[in-house]
């Protein structure tokens, strides 16, 4: 019999998939951050059905989590799985869209019953072939049978040794990746420091499935993909809620400012309420609000007292924190709204990623009620733009919201951890002159007001939401009014001057733009690079400063025959675009299916452009 | 600092005051700048938060610092301001529809967390800034613009919805009287936590005389109990009458008829945890009973705003962390060098990278 093949490749998507209860995240998150540990670039994301448990073993109820990794950069979670690992029937039927031709399926061979098979919709007991994944390496395993092997002499009941099955899979496919197990046996340790037997079962079936895999060589292909060439430096992995949590907390050290951010749990935005409320250690204050509008509203008078004031949500809560938001556009107050983006209207997708809450975040009040808006492209970046956020808030005295997507902020990356020296300073506007101070005075240049509060003598003063003069006093004269709008919206505009021009990626000239913003990024680069090495006459030019635009976005936009704006809703940036940078064609790539976009959608997009 | 000493005027604002005349704001807003001015804080650590209505221009008037926020959300924009900053002295100034209608929810959360603020409810069973429409406090069978057949629901009655929300502190006042209204907000302002006051307020324009049958002086003997803790439970022009507990229940008695005798009358106590009694003085209503007013509840809780601040401070004791430079280089973080080109790994290059 003869060793089944190494196969060395630049990259390497792999799914893990099970029922939502089979732990798939878990081991997801523990194979990606072991890979990430040894040097590969890697970049995940996790698929997961908004019921917490849906009935076991049905397709609605599958949980998913795709890692791509590789020896070059990695910029999407990639298209299609080169792997997948799948625990029950239901996982190959959901996930058989997913996979590369020619991949390899493991599965749990004991959870293949025909109670099972029915479960997942299957009308025969052949559910490869049904679902047309006959050219694939297929390997069987008893997971179940070899978990319960495994621990039979730890006295442990039926169920918890169940529990276990993920770290055999695991285990399995930590061999054929050439993945040291030592990280997460160290993982383990932590998590269930407190229950010795837990630990040592899951350790004891994490080798038995690395055993295992060892031992079947014949049957198991394995996989050599090289370290990564990235850049020099310390890093770690990172998702994009962490990092946009982590972005608040770095600009609160840089600004002086205590950091307070109120709150109320919404699915895909909550773990930025959760990595908030870890951080008691340096003096993070989290508020969990008894509803959207509180958690604004206390953020606001966070803000009206003097700390750097955040608010987390997704498209739903943003509705409803809509009057408030008016509310920080009339007092001037620093304050910054994030929205992790999910499918809309209503509740729609929750655990689905979407950009359609960019009208709703530009114009979603009543009255004229300008404010800045930034989005963050990758995991990793979301720290910076967080960042950014709080800098432009604190140094402009303008809410500021940042957009980021289900994408982003669950999935990870590795991000190279800057040092608090290099980040830009952040200096608060802070009112200095008593004698002189008025509330509504601004400085002649950016407009902006100067920030008192409760607690510094002699600077008291009252704000609110009626329109007033420049010393604070409610006004309903005619031309004040007028003015005041003017100026509220000149005001964002003006914080252009803290935007950096957008830089093309690709030739400054060609025949085709593609244009994107936000958390398309990745798999928009990706497109772009592929396109160009086939010889394609293609650039990106990809947006984090949605308003005001980057100064140089006219000129950009003239050097290239057709432009192409890709985004996942239906058409909200390019209409953006068209009402502000008029004269321009702009062609559209929309999809709104909860999914990122794939790199081969993007591809025929353009190339479907270029031919016309 | 140095205690200042102020006079009410140090608190009034160069804002004309534009209620209509005869409004029972006046008074209110003359009791509370009386108080603040006694209270020995300085100035610049009042913050004054409104919602929406008539009530709510209040901070316009005061000289301290203020914030005329949106319908309702006073409560939760006053706590934010107290977590930010807990050395502050915080004023909500609300109204029946500000508080007990649009910002229902935040009124009971505030009130269940026990935050230190001080809640003043101007109560005038009317919206007054829309001109007339019936309020969560008016009685059934109101008649406004809104209920011209007369309304079909029962009103709130706010100090049920404090105890309901588990509340430390409450009290009621009537806006016209001044030294109790006076003594009522400087127990306010002292206790630790949410302290809510009602102050049944007139309302000249749209439903002018609604508590008259309780507030004018002429029966204030007979339908005004004032409740002082440790103090007999008395009422009448010669204090002749009283409460007594009959049956698990609350009666008014007359003091030497049926072999009652002062020992008999309950004695007010703030302090008791169980909400019972408090609740049943808080039902009191005409004919049967005169109405209560002064210090209902107060009793002590833990306050929010300290345990967040304890919380912190008991983390920051035993921690690990101290600044973002190392929190971000703590857990799973790796070394690349050697292997790597020197170039960032995004294109277009990112501002920090």
């Amino acid at each position: 019999m003869k060793d089944a093949k190494v196969i060395e490749l630049e990259e390497v998507a792999i799914r893990f998939s099970g029922d939502s209860g089979d732990g798939m995240q878990l081991t997801g998150t523990l194979f990606s951050d072991a890979t990430a540990l040894i040097g590969n670039d890697i970049s995940t994301f996790p698929d997961y059905p908004s019921e917490i448990r849906a009935p076991q073993g049905t397709v609605g109820g599958v949980s998913g989590f795709q890692v791509q990794f590789g020896h070059k950069q990695i910029t999407t979670p990639g298209d299609f799985a080169h792997v997948l690992v799948a625990m029950n029937p239901a996982a190959i039927k959901a996930n058989a869209r997913f996979m590369n031709p020619g991949g390899t399926i493991i599965y749990d061979s004991d959870s293949f019953t025909e109670k099972n098979l029915q479960k997942a919709g299957y009308v025969t007991d052949d559910p490869f072939t049904e679902s047309n994944l006959l050219d694939f390496r297929k390997i069987a395993v008893p997971v179940s049978t070899l978990t319960r092997e495994s621990l039979k002499d730890f006295g442990l009941d039926n169920k918890s040794v169940l529990r276990s099955k993920n770290m055999f899979a695991l285990g399995l496919v930590c061999w054929m990746f050439n993945r040291p197990l030592d990280y997460i046996e160290e993982f383990i340790r932590n998590k269930f420091a407190k229950k010795p037997v837990v630990v040592d079962a899951n350790i004891k079936v994490l080798h038995s499935g690395y055993n295992y895999g060892m031992n079947l060589q014949h049957q198991t292909p394995t996989y050599m993909v090289h370290s990564a060439d990235i850049e020099n430096g310390t890093y770690r992995n990172i998702s994009g809620n962490q990092a946009t949590a982590w972005g608040f907390i770095a600009a609160a050290e840089k600004a002086g400012r205590e950091l307070f951010l109120g709150s109320y749990p919404i699915t895909p935005a909550t773990e930025i309420l959760s990595y908030l409320s870890e951080r008691k250690d340096l003096g993070v204050k989290t508020f969990q609000a008894e509803d959207e509008i509180a958690g604004i509203s206390s953020a606001l008078g966070a803000a009206f007292a003097g700390d750097l004031a955040v608010t987390s949500t997704s498209g739903p809560g943003l509705a409803l924190k809509s009057e408030a938001i008016g509310l920080a556009v009339m007092a001037e107050l620093p304050i910054v709204i994030v929205n992790v983006q999910r499918g809309g209207p209503s509740t729609g997708l929750p655990t689905k990623t979407e950009q359609s809450d960019l009208l709703q975040a530009l114009y979603g009040r009543n009255g004229e009620s300008p404010v800045v808006v930034l989005a963050a492209s990758t995991p990793s970046d979301c720290f910076f733009y967080a960042y950014k956020a709080a800098k432009i808030a604190l140094e402009r005295m303008v809410p500021v919201i940042l957009l980021t997507d289900g994408f982003l902020g669950n999935g990870s990356e590795p991000w190279r951890i800057p040092d608090m020296g290099e980040l830009p300073s952040i200096t608060p506007r802070i009112a200095k002159d008593a004698a002189s101070f008025k509330a509504y005075q601004r400085d002649e240049k950016i407009l902006a007001r100067e920030w008192a509060f409760p607690g510094m003598p002699g600077f008291e003063h009252r704000i609110g939401g009626l329109e007033k003069n420049i010393s604070g006093t409610v006004s309903h004269d005619p031309e004040n009014h007028h003015k005041n709008t003017e100026i509220r919206e000149e005001k964002v505009q003006r914080t252009v001057d803290l935007v950096p021009d957008i830089e093309i990626c690709g030739d400054e000239d060609g025949d085709v733009l593609v244009v994107g913003w936000g958390g398309t990024y990745g798999h928009l680069i990706s497109a772009v690079r592929e396109l160009r090495k086939e010889g394609k006459n293609v650039s990106l030019a990809h947006f984090n400063y949605i308003k005001p635009l980057p100064k140089n976005t006219a000129e950009v936009f003239k050097n290239f025959k057709k432009i192409i704006v890709c985004e996942l809703n239906l058409g909200q940036f390019a209409s953006y675009l068209r009402d502000r940078l008029p004269g321009v064609e702009y062609h559209q790539l929309n999809k709104l299916k909860g999914l990122p976009f794939t790199v081969n959608e993007i591809k025929e997009g353009v190339n479907k452009l270029l031919e016309e | 600092m140095t205690e200042q000493k102020y006079t009410i005027k140090d608190f009034k604002s160069e804002n004309e005051v534009r209620w209509c005349p005869g409004c029972g704001d006046y008074a209110i807003m003359n009791a509370l700048q009386r108080t603040m001015a006694g209270l020995g804080i300085p100035k610049e650590e009042f913050a004054i938060i409104s919602g929406i209505g008539c009530s709510s221009r209040f901070p316009y008037y005061m000289s301290t610092y203020g914030f005329h926020t949106i319908h309702g959300r006073a409560a939760a924009v006053a706590s934010g301001v107290k977590m930010a900053n807990p050395d502050l002295n915080v004023w909500v100034i609300t109204g029946d529809g500000d508080a007990m209608a649009i910002g229902g929810n935040h009124f009971i959360h505030t009130i269940r967390r026990n935050i230190d603020l001080n809640i003043i409810l101007f109560n005038n069973r009317i919206y007054g800034l829309t001109k007339g429409q019936y309020s969560p406090t008016s009685d059934r069978g109101f008649r406004s613009k809104t209920s011209p057949y007369g309304t079909i629901e029962d009103p709130f009655v706010p100090g049920q919805l404090v105890i309901g929300a588990r509340g430390s502190f409450f009290a009621r006042s009537i806006d016209s009287n001044i030294k109790m209204g006076e003594a009522i907000y400087q127990a306010a302002a002292k206790h630790k936590g949410t302290s809510v006051v009602e102050i049944l307020q007139n309302c000249v324009i749209y439903n002018n005389g609604v508590h008259n049958a309780i507030t004018n002086p002429e029966f204030r003997a007979e339908r005004q109990l004032f409740l002082e803790h440790g103090k007999p439970m008395l009422f009448g022009a010669e204090n002749e009458k009283g409460l007594i507990m009959e049956k698990g229940r609350l009666k008014v008695a007359k003091i030497g008829e049926n072999g009652v005798t002062l020992d008999d009358i309950l004695v007010h106590d703030a302090t008791e945890a169980d909400p019972s009694l408090h609740l049943s003085l808080i039902n009191m209503s005409l004919p049967e009973f005169p109405v209560a007013f002064g210090v209902i509840r107060s009793v002590d809780a833990p306050v929010y705003n300290v345990e967040m601040t304890e919380q912190i401070k008991a983390v920051q004791q035993t921690r690990k962390i101290t600044c973002m430079d190392e929190l971000m280089k703590s857990g799973n973080t790796w070394e690349v060098t050697g292997n790597g080109n020197g170039k960032p790994k995004d294109c277009p290059q990112k501002e920090l990278k």
